[in-house]
Formats: C-alpha cells, structure tokens, sequence
C-alpha cells in the first residue's frame, strides 16, 4: 500500500470547521469474486476500520464494509480548537495499519 | 444535486447568449471540452465522475501519476540511468508528447506509441528490463507523462509516411467485425449520444488515456478498452501494442484532433 494522500487547509482560524480530504491506494476486495483460472474464491482483505484523531481525542470512527470501492476516498469536517496532529489511521483485514499524520495550525 | 442542476442550466444559457453573438466558433455548452462537433467523453459522463476528476484530490488516478513522478527519478537497468537522466525535468521535456503519440519510428519502420516508446527508452538506454503492458509501473509511467500534457490539444501527425498507417487504421475503425458483426463506428460515429442497455455510447475519444475506469477499479490502456470493445461484438481481440490497435490507436487520436488531453480522465 502506498503512502496515502492527505489535504488538510494550510492554517485554519479557532472555532472554524475544515475539511479533510484523504485517499488511499487499497485492492479492496470484497471476497466475492472467484479465480477466473482456479475457481476458489479470492480472500476478502478490505480495509475495515478508519479513525481519525485530532489532539489524541477520537474525531471519528468508522467500519466499513465490503461495498465500499477501490482506492477509497474520504472527507469530513472537523472543528478547529487548538494546533496539533491529525492522526487517521486505516486497519485492513491482514491487520496492516496504515497511519498518516498531518499537522493543523489553529490561529487565533 | 439541486444545485449541480441550476449549475448546468446557467452554463447552457450562457453558451447561447455566446452563440447568437458570435456566429462562427460556436464551442457549445461544453466550452473547452468539445472542438466543433467532437466531444470528449467527459461530456457524456455522469455529474458525479465528471467532479471526481475535476478535483485532483478527488481523482483516484492521481496517486499512478505520483508513482509515475517518483518512477521518473529511479535509476534502473545496467546502464545505471533513469528517465530524468536523459529527459531532465518532465514538466518541461514531456509536455505535449503525449499529444502526439503515436509516432514513426524510424528504426522500426513503423508507428509506435507511449508505451512502447517508453519501453524502447528502457531496453535500449537504461538496459533495463520492459515494463509488462498494464502493470502498475507500465500505467503509472503513461498516467505520469501524459499529465504533463494535460489541457493540451491532441495533435498527431497523419500524413506523409504516416499516410498508410493512418489508412490501415482507418479500415480498422470502419470494418465489421466479431459474431455482432459491427465495426466501431456503428457505436461511436452512428450512435454516439444513444444508449447501449444502461450506458450512454460516447463518441471513443481518446483524450483521457489512461483512464481511470471505475469498472476497472484502476487506470487502464487505450489498448486495454480496444480489446473490452472487440470482445464485447464477439471478435477475437489483438495483443496490446500489436500492430492494428497502433494504427488504429492513430486514426481514434486522429478523430480527436483538438480535444485536450485529459490524463488521467475518470469514467464508469
């Protein structure tokens, strides 16, 4: 998996709410499909959990699902409080972790 | 969605007011995206993967064409060079290449096109090994260089020694073939705009090449769509980068002449 792709807004004023944007690169297999060749089935290996952080409280949780498309793109909104790390990270069903962490500057 | 409408209302009324004032290079409501009566299949697309590749953030091909920047500045192959070694900048050096695409080859004697020009960079200068056609590094080196022109108009060169290739192509596009006994343009000359089952038929631009097919869950070739379309009329498809889905990959840019690439496009 490649390093995923992360937007956040450069500098955001306190209280304000801003937009995180996140994609990333995962085969997302449902464990639907058989071989073409072999005829067993192809493992499901999703990613099924995706939370992000911000100043280590949890801003969001969520399972997902099969039905959810290739190469994932996320976005959600967060209240700006004070700077500091925006964790996301991204648990897929080998039990890989991916983490991306980008930093929020809140000014006054 | 209520607002994507009034958006699109807007848009064509302006594009009458332009067109009663100005009689000639009326450009329709598509602005950039149409070039007289050619339209890009940006145009036949859905609102929803029409913004998907508006927004580059949103646009999932967008992380091939990083793998393609970073693929640039590898160094690979016995003669211990990479792409930037020769080419320097890609910004500067690829942009409009893949406009005009496919090209003679003079060694070879005949047209090639980007994939196999950039795998006769890797096997004659780097000494590396070819990439496989539709592998990730294949694709993402395509995505890669063919951003570089993007917003450009397709621009290839169909005369003089390109003159029998571009007929060869040509015959292709117009010949029936398969169990469906139907050629290419039955679909995209004389159907264009109607509906195939649930899919609206675009004209088979190929501006946007690689495209990111959110059937295919990645970008995929031109090559790769030419072998989908003979399959589905029940023809035998040809090999990626054979001889007739290059000449015919000539006369399909050829059409498009004008219409700006759009790597890595995004459609259903």
């Amino acid at each position: 998996m490649a390093k995923p792709r992360v937007k956040v807004p450069q500098s955001v004023k306190k209280g304000e709410i801003f937009e995180v944007k996140a994609l990333i690169k995962h085969k997302m297999e449902t464990g639907q499909r058989k071989d073409k060749k072999t005829g067993n089935k192809i493992p499901r290996d999703i990613i099924n959990k995706f939370t992000a952080n911000y100043n280590g409280a949890m801003v969001l949780e969520s399972e997902w699902h099969p039905a959810v498309s290739a190469n994932p793109y996320i976005a959600f909104f967060v209240r700006a409080d004070k700077s500091g790390p925006l964790v996301m990270k991204w648990t897929d069903d080998g039990g890989k972790i991916i983490e991306a962490t980008s930093n929020i500057n809140v000014t006054a | 969605m209520k607002k994507t409408t009034i958006a699109f209302a807007s848009v064509a009324t302006a594009a009458l007011v332009v067109g009663a004032w100005t009689s000639s290079g009326f450009a329709g409501q598509w602005g950039g995206k149409q070039v007289d009566d050619r339209r890009s299949g940006y145009t036949y697309a859905e609102p929803e993967t029409r913004s998907m590749q508006d927004d580059d953030f949103q646009n999932p091909a967008m992380v091939w064409v990083d793998d393609g920047a970073a693929l640039w500045n590898k160094v690979d192959g016995e003669a211990g060079k990479s792409c930037a070694s020769c080419h320097n900048a890609a910004a500067t050096s690829m942009k409009g290449v893949s406009a005009s695409y496919p090209k003679m080859d003079k060694k070879l004697g005949k047209p090639q096109n980007l994939e196999q020009q950039i795998n006769e960079c890797r096997t004659e200068r780097m000494k590396a090994k070819p990439y496989k056609w539709e592998s990730h590094d294949l694709l993402a080196m395509t995505s890669f260089v063919g951003n570089q022109s993007r917003g450009m108009p397709m621009n290839v060169k169909v005369d003089g020694e390109m003159a029998p290739y571009f007929e060869k192509g040509k015959a292709f596009y117009n010949e029936r073939r398969g169990l469906l006994d139907m050629a290419c343009k039955h679909c995209h000359e004389d159907n264009a705009g109607g509906q195939i089952r649930a899919n609206i038929l675009s004209q088979g631009q190929s501006n946007g090449f690689p495209t990111y097919r959110l059937k295919w869950q990645k970008p995929g070739s031109l090559h790769r769509r030419f072998r989908g379309c003979n399959k589905q009329v029940r023809a035998e498809p040809f090999k990626n980068g054979s001889d007739e889905y290059v000449n015919l990959e000539l006369y399909v840019n050829w059409r498009g002449r004008g219409l700006p690439v759009e790597t890595p496009a995004v459609r259903n």
